[in-house]
């Protein structure tokens, strides 16, 4: 419950303060979404199976946004910062589909 | 909510946090007396009625999260789209911008070239049209399809029995037409062109299959000072109309009116040699 609080309670915040990305950071913002939100869903997953544990969760919620963004910004230096994220999306949505999966089998058994 | 002592609900051996909770094989669940789905349900109900203080932490991330997903569809759906690009992404949309603008240079300038063209074919039509519609006019007046008025003389021409000779009035029309006539007419009924014929006819003169009797009215478009001298020159016209006992009197006026118009006939025979 408050987990999902958290979640309303930030996104009215987003709404109501309109924060201002710096310009350098902009690219970064959506692989660090699609990362947190890979996270998120591997959690309710975790939470499902009974192996959640807050701990792991904030560790790979921080690192995977963390790594996501550090690609991209390795792919940059590269030159091959488009394709890099291309790459990153993928492979989150890849992971964000097979927890999904999971967690509506342990739902909805199908 | 996940802690161990908060973890009475019948499964022992689940190892909390033991595994990366975004890593686990769904064969990870421990097989249990109770279905798995009734057991995810149960946690699913305990986690949003009784919240644990790990989930302090958790709502926190998710605010995190809330507030960059809702910042990220707020600047991705800005106006400025090359706000956040990368330099190579700018690069090519600035090429892809200037080839745009290349080929529509070319557009511009090949739409202009046809432009002029129209307008120059659509000058030279024009030309050609009037030039046509004047030419059109001029022949309709020489061939009498149309009226026409303008100076000239009127001439009425008396003679008893209306015994005028054929040869006569040809001399006199042929007169005329030296001193420049441009449409004539007969008794205000009958057009004197080309192909006008005359022939003799019992109690006057037969003009095109019309008798005509005296007195004739010969209406003529031309210089007025011209016809009039072309008719009273000695032994003229005038002169040998009154040998045959007629009179005739020559009218000056600046708006002789012929009207009586010829329906324009398609030569039978003769045929235009080309582009004469």
């Amino acid at each position: 419950m408050i987990a999902v609080l958290g979640l309303l309670l930030g996104v009215a915040l987003g709404l109501v303060l309109k924060p201002d990305v710096p310009i350098g950071f902009e690219p970064y913002l959506p692989i660090a979404v699609v990362a947190a939100l890979d996270a998120v869903f591997g959690a309710a997953r975790a939470y499902l199976d009974g192996i959640f544990d807050d701990k792991v969760f904030v560790v790979s919620f921080i690192s995977n946004v963390f790594i996501a963004a550090l690609i991209v910004f390795l792919g940059d230096k590269l030159g091959v910062g488009a394709q890099l994220s291309t790459g990153v999306i993928v492979v989150l949505g890849i992971r964000i589909f097979a927890n999904v999966a999971a967690i509506r089998r342990h739902l909805f058994h199908a | 909510m996940t802690e161990p002592g908060a973890e009475t609900v019948g499964q022992p051996n689940v190892p909390a946090g033991a595994v990366p909770s975004d890593a686990v094989p769904s064969d990870a669940v421990p097989s249990d007396a109770v279905p798995s789905g009734d057991l995810a349900r149960r946690r699913l109900v305990r986690g949003l009625l009784h919240p644990g203080r790990g989930q302090v932490v958790v709502g926190v991330l998710l605010a995190a999260l809330g507030a960059a997903a809702v910042t990220q569809v707020r600047i991705a759906g800005r106006d400025d789209d090359y706000a956040g690009l990368r330099q190579a992404d700018l690069i090519q949309a600035l090429n892809g911008l200037q080839a745009a603008s290349r080929r529509t240079e070319q557009d511009i300038s090949d739409l202009q070239a046809t432009r002029d063209s129209l307008r120059d074919s659509n000058d030279k039509t024009a030309t050609a049209l009037s030039n046509a519609q004047e030419q059109l006019s001029s022949l309709g007046v020489l061939a009498g399809t149309l009226a026409a008025h303008g100076p000239g003389v009127r001439i009425t021409v008396t003679v008893p029995d209306s015994h005028l000779s054929v040869n006569l009035l040809l001399d006199g029309i042929e007169e005329l037409r030296d001193a420049g006539a441009e449409a004539i007419e007969i008794n205000d009924s009958t057009r004197v062109v080309a192909q006008t014929s005359f022939e003799s006819a019992p109690g006057g003169i037969n003009v095109d299959g019309r008798v005509l009797k005296s007195p004739f009215t010969i209406d003529v478009i031309g210089d007025p000072e011209g016809l009039t001298t072309a008719l009273k020159f000695p032994g003229g016209f005038v002169d040998d109309v009154s040998l045959d006992e007629g009179k005739v009197s020559i009218k000056q006026s600046q708006n002789i009116q012929v009207t009586t118009l010829r329906k324009a006939v398609k030569p039978q025979n003769a045929a235009p040699n080309s582009s004469g």
